[in-house]
């Protein structure tokens, strides 16, 4: 198994910030197609992980390497979602989820002549996240979960390889909350992407993962690494037998001592 | 029905709010026997509109043309200097106290520097008008484009977006509403700026009318010259909201943050 994201001893800490390092010897893999999730306590460098990823930060000791290639600049094999859907509020629905491939080679070459073809894409893309027909509306007639799938949708829309995930639930409620999951949990089983996943909610993280990392306070490195065996396609009834609770419970502790 | 006949006071409320205005004013100086030196009834304001049409029409005119003039300079230089300012945090936090500092400086104290360098008359009304009206859009833009989400410009940067992808795609149409909000404040500041010139230094214009009305105790055309400062400034101002109403229909309908 090689990895597809790979942290090597990395240390990083941001310019002017006092203190200690953001994140300080963490080391990580994440095979290819693989679903990681990442919890610790607030502040611990889960977004920081993220970001060095991605190649929007870069260490100052360290490696990171994703698809083989040492990160150096922006990785664009990437797609991201935070919390906060970001849509654009002056661009439709569909507009919105376009907006990447107007700055992604080869695609931005192409915007022009492929247009059609693109809107179809991404028209299907809203099909599978349950928003068919909803492309023409602007982000601001859509409701929170709606928008917060759009923005999955914009994440996915160039095909990339890796899916970054920075809490991209924690502001729903329950119900929307675990739809969503199914919906990533099916967007996983069908294009075999390797996500990575931040979260607070360890029942989150636990139902989406093969494989959970639990980082520390502040710095930030991994403290515990579980493997999820639960057997796929999970339903969401699978939250609520004793294995699942056994592992939410054993997890939790992990994160109670990081606090301490 | 009731619906509509509510819709319809609310559009005429600001006329029976003005000529409730007019008559309460006219009433108190009757009233009270004012002199009309002191405060003039508005019957003597517009008779004197009538008497001095041709005056105060061009030198109206010459106002309205100044504020132009000088309100489009106060555009090109505020949205440039706000697009180089947002551009980057180094020249944001190297420009700011400067700008501030010369934001504190009462324009009117510009005006004799202006006069020395450029005489008396039209040049300095224009450069007051801009000097006085480009502040508030510099600020409205470069603050519209320093707010970018940075979430929003982590998604974009990760995709290999340059500086100028994210201005274009997301920094330059969220700073419209900012902008086209700041026209409102700067039109009318524009108004101040020219006039104030005008008055202390210049031949023509409203300004120049109004000192020249007090010079030779015409009380009412003094009045006179303000109404016709009103109208043009009522005038340019619904003009720029109607243009922002235009510009940035999606910001009004999204709630989009706006100063
Ligand atoms: N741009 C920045 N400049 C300076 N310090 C930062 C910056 N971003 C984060 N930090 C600091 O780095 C540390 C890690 O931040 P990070 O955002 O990665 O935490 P997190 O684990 O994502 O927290 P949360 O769970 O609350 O989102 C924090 O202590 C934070 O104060
Ligand atoms: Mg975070």
């Amino acid at each position: 198994m090689t990895a597809f994201v790979s942290l090597e001893n990395v240390s990083h800490a941001y310019a002017g910030a006092e203190g200690a390092p953001a994140v300080e010897g963490l080391t990580l893999d994440v095979a290819e197609g693989e679903f990681a999730a990442v919890v610790g306590p607030s502040g611990c460098g889960k977004s920081t992980l993220m970001k060095l990823a991605t190649g929007l930060q870069f260490p100052f000791k360290g490696t990171v390497t994703v698809a083989g290639e040492r990160v150096s600049k922006p990785v664009k094999i990437a797609g991201m979602a935070f919390q906060a859907p970001t849509l654009l509020p002056w661009r439709t629905t569909l507009d919105n989820l376009l907006l990447p491939l107007e700055i992604v080679e080869p695609y931005r070459r192409e915007m022009r002549r492929r247009k059609p073809e693109f809107a179809e894409r991404a028209n299907n893309l809203l099909g599978s996240v349950g928003l068919r027909d909803q492309g023409g509306k602007f982000p601001w007639e859509l409701s929170g979960g709606m928008q917060q799938r759009a923005s999955l949708c914009r994440a996915l829309i160039h095909e990339p390889k890796l899916l970054m995930l920075d809490e991209p639930f924690g502001a729903l409620d329950a119900f929307t909350r675990e739809e969503l999951w199914c919906v990533i949990r099916d967007l996983h089983a069908s294009r075999k992407i390797t996500v990575i996943l931040v979260t607070h909610d360890l029942r989150e993280a636990v139902f989406l993962a093969d494989r959970i990392f639990v980082m520390s306070a502040r710095p930030g490195r991994v403290i515990a690494e579980r493997r999820i065996e639960l057997p796929r396609p999970r339903d969401l009834e699978v939250t609520f037998t004793t294995p699942f609770q056994d592992i939410v419970h054993e997890l939790r502790a992990h994160i109670v001592k990081a606090r301490q | 029905m009731t619906m509509t006949r509510a819709n319809l006071l609310i559009k005429a409320s600001p006329w029976l709010f003005t000529i409730g205005l007019l008559l309460f004013w006219e009433a108190v100086v009757r009233a009270f026997n004012i002199p009309t030196f002191f405060l003039p009834p508005p019957s003597l304001i517009a008779q004197a509109f009538v008497e001095f049409w041709g005056p105060i029409a061009r030198n109206s005119w010459i106002t309205l043309e100044t504020t132009l003039i000088g309100f489009g300079l106060a555009v090109g230089f505020g949205l440039l200097l706000g697009l180089v300012v947002g551009w980057s945090r180094a020249i944001y936090a190297g420009l700011y106290p400067l700008m501030i500092g010369f934001n504190a400086i009462p324009k009117v104290a510009l005006v004799p520097i202006l006069v020395l360098w450029f005489g008396i008359g039209f040049v300095p009304a224009v450069l007051t008008a801009f000097l006085i009206s480009f502040f508030p859009i510099v600020v409205n833009v470069a603050t519209g484009l320093a707010t970018i989400e940075p979430e929003l410009e982590d998604v974009l940067k990760a995709l290999g977006a340059s500086k100028l992808d994210i201005m274009r795609k997301v920094g330059i149409p969220r700073t419209l509403p900012y902008f086209f909000g700041s026209l409102k404040v700067a039109i009318t500041l524009a108004f101040v700026g020219s006039v104030i010139s005008e008055s202390v230094a210049s031949n023509y214009g409203i300004g120049n009318l109004m000192l020249q009305a007090q010079a030779q105790f015409q009380v009412p055309l003094i009045f006179a010259g303000l109404v016709a400062l009103a109208v043009e400034g009522i005038v340019m101002y619904a003009l720029m909201a109607v243009l922002e109403k235009r510009m940035t229909r999606w910001a009004q309908r999204s709630g989009f943050s706006q100063t």
